[in-house]
């Protein structure tokens, strides 16, 4: 199959047409090149919008205390919504569904300082589970745990950014006291965040402790839980309809009123941007199948005129001892190298302007790191050879199905 | 070497089909020169066509070298036709982009002889045939009488057992036919069975025995005692 002689003649049959081949075969690298440049545009916008939901976990519910939009039971509309220790503790231990959870209370932004130096920093005050809400990433120390909370131990975890800016001449934190709006809390945790410099640039305390110092009372801002990482939208407008039930006896506000605490779900805002990037994707494969096709077409029509052309000398060969699937092969190698080889270049160049948007297309929160992945490009050989064969097929079997004596006659 | 016994062949001519070959009974012995003779639509090119495995036949049997060729496959054809058989034709059907080396060592390569050997042994029937100094020349360089010669190199390096020459001067001057006649002579002379159509009486002269033929049927037969 691979002699010298056969791609002798292919490479003669080609150097003869070199223009037509050029036409045939810039269709088929236009066609991988357009498919390789929107998958990378795709991926890029799939990145930026994972990137956005990276920070949190996708299974979260988060509930804000609102403003009821209508009276009930004799209650006039307007009045605000807050939520306390006993409301958390229905959600996180009474309510089936429920995995992590965490409530916060605000302290907004405050002074801290640590051996003379002071800064404003943004101060959240959780329950344990936050961690993995948000999914922060202890790298020293360890974070806040349930023995901090019903101790109200005075302790904090520190976002390595605040380490940098505090502990200046690379100090252990661990086990210092810094000063949170005045009050000492001892370090017991240093932590990343997949969600960027924002939120490394933020200390964790427990929130017992913060409400009980920062004159809280009972008080929490907002809660937020998780529920299984496999449910879908049903299931998590299900448990937002469980706790607005649970508040609204414990609050007496009507189940009906949709402003009186509200909901950021992001089962549901996940699944929403996944669904319309799969069927982006899907789209642009549509797409650029479609201008493969209309590039195999084009091959087809070509190897068919070629076969056309050389009708007899394939009766030649048939007359000297050709096997029909010697000149079956002759045809379909020759398809299937103008499809390759345009097909690579094609490739080559769509990953070329790929590699230079991502350098060059600065950063933002809709694209980023457009990429091609290897499997893609796997598929795009696979889809490339089987083109080049589908599109000689025909004319093979044409060619193969010519008579000596019919070519030989044909003068 | 080649018996025919009893061959039918039709063409299919809308509805009604057209008989070309009606009963042809015929022995060829090997050795022979014989040539094939008869005017337009006496089925002679069909005769040759059938003996060269390029057509098929309707009824009877066609024993080559006493095997039985009937209803081959493509590649069953192409393999028997590589092994046995070797073509001239009038228009020599020399392969435009080959030279003439290359063009007479194709049908080895179909018979996956090695580059080199191919090559090898090119060489030698070109210089056979008296072209060694034109080896590398393409066929659009030769004169018609070169590219015929070339042919017949390319005819016989599969050491075929019957060489088919259909029409192999009638695209020759007088001189160049004589020069090929004489180089088919040479070939007969050399053992291989060598069968000719053509209508030139003076190119049947020279074969060993005349088979003419009219409205598909064998008429006549010419055996000569050759000089």
């Amino acid at each position: 199959m691979f002699d010298r002689d056969k791609w002798q003649e292919i490479l003669y049959t080609i150097s003869k047409n070199k223009l037509r081949t050029f036409l045939t075969g810039f269709s088929v690298a236009w066609g991988i090149f357009m498919l390789i440049v929107l998958l990378g545009a795709g991926s890029g916008l799939n990145n930026g919008v994972k990137d956005r939901f990276k920070d949190t976990a996708s299974n979260s519910i988060w509930v804000f205390g609102g403003q009821t939009a209508l009276p009930h039971d004799g209650l006039k509309p307007g009045r605000f919504i807050f939520f306390n220790n006993r409301d958390f503790d229905e959600i996180s231990q009474n309510t089936a569904g429920v995995e992590k959870s965490s409530g916060r209370y605000y302290l907004g932004n405050s002074n801290v300082s640590y051996d003379g130096e002071s800064r404003t920093f943004s101060i959240r005050t959780v329950h344990p589970e936050h961690q993995f809400i948000e999914k922060t990433n202890n790298i020293k120390g360890r974070f806040i745990n349930k023995i901090d909370i019903e101790e109200y131990r005075k302790v904090a975890s520190i976002g390595s950014l605040v380490e940098k800016a505090l502990f200046k001449n690379g100090e252990e934190p661990i086990g210092q006291y810094i000063q949170v709006n005045g009050i000492p809390f001892k370090v017991i945790g240093v932590f990343e965040d997949e969600g960027g410099e924002n939120e490394q640039e933020i200390l964790y305390l427990p929130i017992s402790t913060a409400q009980k110092v920062f004159n809280g009372g009972e008080h929490i801002n907002m809660f937020m839980f998780t529920i299984d990482e496999n449910a879908g939208v049903a299931e998590s407008k299900e448990m937002e309809t469980i706790v607005r039930q649970k508040m609204a006896e414990r609050h007496n506000f009507s189940i009906e009123d949709s402003r009186a605490i509200r909901f950021w779900n992001n089962v549901e805002n996940f699944l929403k941007f996944q669904n319309l990037f799969r069927g982006i994707e899907g789209f642009i494969w549509i797409i650029g199948i479609m201008t493969i096709i209309a590039g195999i077409v084009g091959i087809s029509n070509i190897m068919t005129i070629v076969v056309k052309e050389r009708t007899k000398e394939i009766g030649i060969r048939k007359a000297l001892g050709a096997t029909p699937w010697s000149v079956i092969s002759l045809i379909l190698m020759e398809s299937i190298l103008i499809t390759s080889v345009a097909g690579y270049i094609g490739l080559v160049l769509g990953v070329g302007v790929i590699e230079l948007a991502s350098q060059f297309i600065p950063e933002n929160e809709y694209f980023l790191n457009p990429t091609i992945d290897f499997r893609v490009a796997i598929w795009a050989t696979i889809i490339l050879i089987t083109a080049g064969a589908l599109a000689g097929l025909f004319p093979a079997r044409r060619a193969a199905s010519i008579r000596p004596i019919v070519a030989l006659r044909d003068e | 070497m080649i018996q025919l016994e009893n061959i039918h062949k039709s063409y299919p001519m809308g509805k009604r089909s057209l008989k070309v070959l009606k009963g042809i009974n015929l022995t060829i012995n090997e050795g022979e020169m014989v040539s094939i003779m008869g005017s337009s639509g006496s089925g002679k090119s069909t005769l040759l066509n059938i003996l060269g495995m390029l057509d098929n036949y309707d009824e009877g049997s066609y024993y080559l070298d006493k095997t039985l060729i009937k209803n081959l496959s493509e590649t069953k054809a192409a393999i028997y036709r590589n092994k046995f058989l070797g073509f001239v034709f009038q228009s020599f059907n020399l392969i435009s982009f080959k030279n003439a080396i290359e063009n007479v060592a194709l049908p080895l390569y179909y018979k996956k002889v090695n580059r080199k050997e191919r090559n090898r042994l090119a060489a030698e029937y070109l210089e056979k045939v008296g072209l060694a100094e034109w080896a590398t020349h393409l066929p659009n360089e030769l004169s018609g009488g070169q590219k015929q010669r070339v042919a017949i190199a390319r005819a016989l390096i599969s050491q075929p057992k019957v060489l088919l020459a259909d029409e192999p001067t009638g695209a020759l001057d007088s001189v160049t036919s004589l020069e090929v006649m004489k180089l088919l002579r040479n070939i007969n002379q050399e053992g291989i069975t060598v069968i000719i159509v053509t209508h030139e009486n003076d190119i049947a002269e020279q074969t060993d025995r005349i088979i003419r033929l009219k409205d598909g049927q064998i008429i006549n037969e010419t055996e000569k005692s050759h000089v």
